[in-house]
């Protein structure tokens, strides 16, 4: 129980301080949406809706690491971290807490994305709704580690995509494939696999990346 | 080595229909088992990094997955060269098992750009093999994934029932394996050998300064 507690407890305090800087959130929606209008304009007129819903997870990935990116700057600015880890509860509850508030902003941008996508160019089933919320919750766990990691390293903004990148592919063949196959069970399947293993690996190794 | 190139070009019968550029098949399979070997080999060593602590084996990760990305690399070129010869094209996105490689090639690359970005010490011992350890896991993920979109012109050689090939074919495909992973071997231990010489000249020389 006490675990549940401290998790609920690191997400409050990430919600919260984003809720008075507003620094995270605001730029998320900008960036997607303004992605969605350029994906406008690089898209030939008669282009099929497939290659739209190809491009609306580029504006996904590409949006969840802007979130990831700023996920562990507070924490460094004023040295938060090392005082969460000298805390007496599980590493991995910083983990999850992190995931959690990432994974929050990330919908937060996406009850506004997903609309705009469906006004200004093709149509989104449940399906591929679906896809899109799985996957959030995969990229959030693996993110949230890597991040991590990279906020230790010289080169921060500049590493992060490089790790989330390959690590992604996985999720974007399950997310397309969810909006265009017919048989969309399958690659929702498939995310629902994905996010389990690579949780379950993330929640296991956090203590390792962030212990000195 | 020699004695697998030999046996590649002149023992193995030809293919009926690819002719002779099937025979790089002698040389681009083992390099691709090879290379999945070594991130394997890798990884567990980062298990054992995490598991039992101890710094050899963080060198012994790092050799291991930096010869799996040269032999990684050189499966690419080599798969390359053989969709040329065989398909036409340089490359081909029908091919799973050179998408794969793509996608591992460019996990690993960013493996290196992680280790060379952290401080030296034990937390970068432990961040390398915590990436390291996601990476076997992606192998069979991006696998699925990939396989997930069907594809029809990659030849499935090994299928359930056992490798589909004659006898000679069978003896040099298994001849260049061998060669190509004794190679793999040597070149870990050299590389190995030159790194930890490395570390201990700089510690000779902080001892004497």
């Amino acid at each position: 129980m006490t675990y549940a507690a401290d998790v609920a407890a690191l997400a409050r305090k990430d919600l919260k301080v984003e809720l008075r800087a507003r620094d995270t959130l605001p730029a998320m929606l900008l960036f997607v949406l303004s992605t969605l209008v350029v994906f406008r304009f690089a898209l030939p007129d008669q282009t099929n809706d497939d290659a739209a819903y190809g491009l609306l997870w580029v504006a996904i990935v590409f949006t969840a690491l802007l979130g990831l990116a700023r996920a562990w700057v507070p924490e460094q600015e004023h040295g938060v971290l090392d005082g969460l880890v000298l805390a007496p509860c599980d590493r991995s509850a910083i983990w999850l807490g992190k995931s959690i508030a990432t994974l929050a902003f990330l919908l937060g941008a996406q009850i506004v994305a997903l609309p705009a996508f469906a006004l200004f160019f093709a149509p989104l089933d449940l399906a591929a709704i679906a896809g899109v919320l799985l996957a959030d919750v995969g990229i959030c766990a693996v993110g949230s580690l890597l991040a991590a990691m990279a906020a230790a390293s010289r080169s921060r903004e500049l590493l992060l995509p490089l790790l989330v990148l390959p690590l992604s592919i996985p999720l974007v063949v399950g997310g397309v494939g969810a909006a265009i196959s017919p048989h969309a069970d399958r690659f929702l399947l498939f995310l629902v696999l994905y996010d389990a293993v690579f949780a379950v690996l993330s929640w296991a190794s956090f203590e390792y990346v962030v212990t000195e | 080595m020699g004695a697998a190139i030999a046996m590649a070009f002149f023992v193995a019968p030809e293919d009926a229909n690819q002719g002779v550029s099937q025979r790089i098949f002698y040389i681009h399979v083992p390099i691709a088992v090879t290379a999945y070997f070594c991130f394997g080999l890798g990884a567990w060593k980062a298990l054992m990094l995490l598991w039992r602590g101890g710094e050899r084996y963080d060198l012994e990760s790092y050799v291991a997955i930096h010869q799996g990305v040269i032999f990684g690399a050189l499966t690419l070129v080599t798969g390359s060269l053989w969709a040329k010869a065989s398909w036409g094209v340089w490359w081909t996105w029908d091919s799973n098992q050179l998408v794969l490689f793509l996608v591992l090639f460019l996990f690993y690359c960013a493996y290196f750009m992680l280790r060379f970005s952290l401080e030296e010490g034990p937390r970068r011992a432990r961040s390398s093999a915590v990436y390291a350890l996601f990476g076997v896991v992606l192998i069979p993920i991006s696998f699925l994934a990939i396989r997930l979109a069907e594809d029809f012109i990659h030849p499935t050689v090994f299928t359930r029932e056992g490798p589909q090939m004659s006898g000679s074919m069978f003896a040099t495909f298994c001849v260049s394996w061998g060669a190509v992973t004794l190679l793999a071997y040597v070149l870990y231990r050299v590389e190995l050998l030159g790194k930890r010489l490395d570390a201990d000249l700089r510690e000779l020389r902080e001892a004497f300064s």
